[in-house]
């Protein structure tokens, strides 16, 4: 089999203010014609930066290529005029990315952006451009055509937006499909169908797919090869089966050992038969609409659940299903509309403000984006003494004394007191996070989406804190997440929520081994597994992920 | 995408500020301008020369060694007149640009953060402000208070209210809605200590932007007031009042009345114009990376 892309030696040199950095290194792979590459690393692994070297995406000011080759079809892509290089962008090389809203314009139709590759490659008329435009959707899983091309990026969903790029990349019938994170923003369902979608086609035409994903569950299920990159440098290449079944590189292993399906549960539970330290009965939250313009937004209607002290409910659902704003709105940061809230015996809605001020000393929260829940201005000790000074009454030294050991309890070191949110990274923003949650002794803590937007190896970390903490200080969590697996690793009872219904509610055991609900068993089913040879039948995977998707509409 | 290491910079803290608006030529020409009328006004009392007392040399002479900008015509120094008059001018933009801040400041983040009817009516008296045309509004306020510097610092700072309060309500709904903010709430912080502490310092870069490109503004209100006698009277050497007493004699060819006072106003002017775009770049990570 011969390959239709080989890159070898390639290294890139980007000026940045700060000086030059040269985020790839003597980076090789191959894509053979016809087969799918997953291109795989951690962020800053320099993945995206190899992908988008090949058709030229990054700006020429500042990005260098100061050695190696991209052959294409016979031809050295670095060498291309930057004219001839556009002619082979779009039409032997097509590229989609991780969030179609900004990859769409936002003022044309999809028609005409649909039309648009097809009109300046293919030279077709308006009106060819016009009915090849409704083939491609249809040949992409759009149903209603006619409705879409018609419509704006923002009136679609995110699948669907997803599926209006594919149409794009696939309308010139490139040989060379590059899709750079094309699923990470997308729910665990809509995953499954754009994945789905991308093998589809990859077959029908035998297009080569560069697939490039942090996700290794992704890649255990699509892909034919693996290309890993750590560093800037290609760690290891092999076929699927042998990259999960016996990894050579130590970063290999190394990733593989992060993953949450990889490591058991170790924690015993503590038995639910306490009295509930938090009560949530019949919560609803409505968003009034704007007046005239808007209708109200029922988020959360009628959420029941109890956390017994020392114990993690999760609760779990796709983007708009309710769970952040169920998680705010029992803190009372979003005033719910109706509903009770009990916590340690106390009905928290009807506390004034100032003795809900008093109360939230103990229940606190830890935020998805850390980073930006830290006030940019101001140091991690003048962040973390702030709410030291309003519950307690400690003086200068005995702040500091306490900073330095919550600082210490999250494995952060006394000295990064003094610097600014900036200069950590995501793992150790988090930490501070926690360690803000956790200074004044809390006894519940909301963890809304806390490890999602951190790379594996961190995430793991994370999770192995949270779960510590909770044994030494017997904290209750109510742990909000979309990822079944982290899910499944920390929870003790999880609640399913869908349209802001709860749609099934049971120990971790009884909700993973025996989902009830067709929506629980859909999102189960979508879940990637990390394991290439438990590649499920997809047409029953698919049934399955239908059923449920349907359900939780009606 | 996180994956690039093209992120934008971070929080800028005040010693690389600073050090960025020295590397931006266009900002060192306006803080040299200002600079240079700042140490004029200052120095204007060491002239051989009075300011306002007639009698320092012949009337209406031309520009010469001994008087660089000429005499006017009572025969004091032009040079003298207009350097004193710096100090003047440069006090009246300050001054109307800190009564703008001291009141547009706090009736925008009041506005932003109680939002609800309170804060739509301080935003709906902030248009009406704004309806009127700026110069006609402040002749009407200074009108009013009857003519004199004092009466146009405060028509100027008047006039200047609405801007800031419209710049400060926009920041505080977007910052309103940012997670360390909510952060606040979830530790018990009050509404009053969230407003003060956390959002309005991270709202003063436009500000700081927008009071120095006032600065210009103001001056040159200020001028037009005492122009048309309604700021400085005679014999002050405001800017505006030397090109009033000037504007008769440009017909009769005594050009240097008018033209170095109006020189004055031009350039300084341009200096804080300068420096706040120069402010504004350097304050705005996003412009900070592409060069």
């Amino acid at each position: 089999m011969s390959d239709l892309l080989t890159i070898s030696d390639l290294t890139v040199r980007i000026d940045t203010s700060r000086g030059p950095i040269t985020p790839v290194r003597d980076v090789s792979l191959s894509i053979p014609k016809g087969k799918m590459l997953g291109l795989v690393g951690e962020s800053g692994s320099g993945k995206s930066v190899t992908a988008m070297t090949i058709t030229r995406l990054l700006p020429r000011r500042s990005v260098h290529v100061t050695g190696g080759r991209i052959e294409f079809d016979g031809r050295d892509l670095t060498n291309l005029s930057d004219r001839s290089l556009r002619a082979v962008r779009g039409k032997e090389i097509a590229t989609i990315f991780q969030e179609p809203m900004t990859a769409l314009n936002p003022v044309l139709t999809i028609a005409d952006q649909v039309a648009e590759p097809l009109r300046v490659h293919l030279g077709l008329s308006r009106r060819q451009a016009a009915d090849r435009a409704a083939e491609l959707l249809d040949m992409v899983g759009i149903r209603d055509t006619a409705r879409v091309l018609r419509d704006y990026p923002h009136q679609l969903s995110g699948g669907m937006r997803q599926r209006v790029m594919i149409a794009m990349a696939m309308s010139c019938e490139p040989k060379l499909l590059i899709a750079d994170e094309p699923t990470t923003a997308l729910d665990v369902t809509t995953q499954l169908q754009i994945l789905e979608l991308v093998m589809d086609l990859q077959q029908k035409h035998g297009t080569s797919v560069l697939l490039i994903t942090h996700d290794l569950g992704v890649v255990a299920q699509t892909c034919d090869e693996v290309t890993v990159m750590h560093n800037g440098q290609v760690q290891e290449t092999a076929p699927v089966e042998q990259i999960f079944e016996a990894p050579q590189a130590d970063y290999t292993k190394r990733l593989l050992s992060f993953l949450p399906s990889s490591r058991p549960r170790t924690r015993e539970a503590r038995p639910a038969d306490e009295a509930p330290l938090l009560k949530v009965s019949d919560l609803v939250k409505v968003f009034p609409g704007r007046r005239r313009r808007t209708e109200p937004v029922t988020a959360v209607d009628g959420v029941s659940f109890s956390v017994a002290p020392g114990r993690t409910l999760a609760i779990v659902g796709e983007s708009g299903s309710g769970k952040s704003t169920t998680g705010r709105a029992l803190l009372r940061l979003h005033e719910p509309t109706s509903g009770a809230v009990t916590f340690d015996g106390v009905d928290l809605l009807g506390l004034s403000a100032a003795e809900l001020r008093a109360m939230r000393s103990r229940m606190q929260i830890v935020f998805q984006d850390t980073y930006a829940s830290l006030d940019p201005r101001w140091t991690i000790e003048r962040t973390l003494a702030e709410p030291l000074r309003l519950h307690t009454d400690l003086d200068a030294a005995g702040i500091r004394e306490r900073l330095v050991e919550v600082m210490e309890l999250v494995g952060l070191e006394a000295e990064h007191l003094e610097r600014f949110p900036h200069e950590f990274s995501g793992g150790q923003r988090q930490r501070i996070g926690i360690a803000r949650a956790l200074l004044l002794n809390p006894s519940l803590v909301v963890c809304d989406e806390p490890v999602s937007a951190l790379d594996v190896s961190v995430q793991a970390q994370v999770l192995e804190l949270l779960k510590d903490l909770q044994d030494r200080l017997g904290l209750a969590y109510v742990f909000i997440s979309h990822d079944l697996s982290v899910v499944r690793l920390i929870a003790d009872d999880v609640l399913v929520m869908s349209r802001g219904k709860v749609v099934e509610h049971g120990t971790v055991d009884e909700v993973f081994a025996a989902p009830k609900h067709p929506y629980t068993k859909a999102l189960l089913a979508a879940v990637p597994s990390p394991d290439p040879r438990a590649r499920l039948d997809r047409a029953q995977r698919r049934e399955l992920v239908e059923a449920g998707t349907k359900e939780a509409v009606a | 995408m996180p994956d690039t290491a093209l992120q934008t910079a971070p929080a800028a803290r005040p010693t690389t500020t600073l050090r960025l608006l020295l590397r931006n030529r266009l900002a060192v020409v306006g803080l040299v301008f200002i600079a240079l009328w700042t140490l004029g006004a200052l120095l204007s009392g060491l002239s051989p020369y009075g300011a306002t007392q007639p009698g320092a040399g012949a009337l209406l002479q031309g520009p010469s060694l001994a008087h660089p900008f000429g005499t006017d015509n009572f025969g004091r120094d032009l040079l003298t007149r207009v350097l004193a008059g710096g100090r003047i001018s440069l006090w009246t933009g300050l001054i109307a640009i800190a009564i703008s801040l001291l009141i547009g400041v706090p009736l925008g983040a009041f506005a932003g953060f109680v939002r609800g009817r309170a804060g739509g009516l301080v935003m709906r008296l902030m248009d009406m402000l704004l309806a009127f045309p700026s110069l006609v509004l402040a002749m009407a306020i200074a009108a009013a208070l009857g003519p004199g510097m004092v009466s146009a610092m405060v028509a100027v700072g008047i006039v200047g209210i609405p801007e800031f309060a419209r710049i400060v309500h926009g920041q505080v709904l977007s910052l309103r809605e940012r997670d360390f903010v909510e952060a606040g709430h979830a530790i018990g912080l009050p509404g009053s200590s969230i407003l003060i502490r956390h959002i309005v310092p991270n709202a003063l870069a436009p500000i700081l932007v927008r009071a120095t490109l006032g600065m210009g503004y103001a001056i040159l209100t200020a001028a037009s007031l005492s122009f048309i006698g309604l700021g400085a009277q005679p014999p002050d050497p405001e800017w505006g009042v030397l090109i009033s007493d000037g504007r008769g004699y440009i017909i009769s060819g005594e050009w240097w009345m008018t033209t170095f006072p109006g020189l004055a106003i031009a350039t300084s002017i341009l200096g804080f114009n300068l420096l706040g775009d120069g402010l504004r770049d350097v304050l705005d990570p996003r412009l900070r990376t592409s060069k």
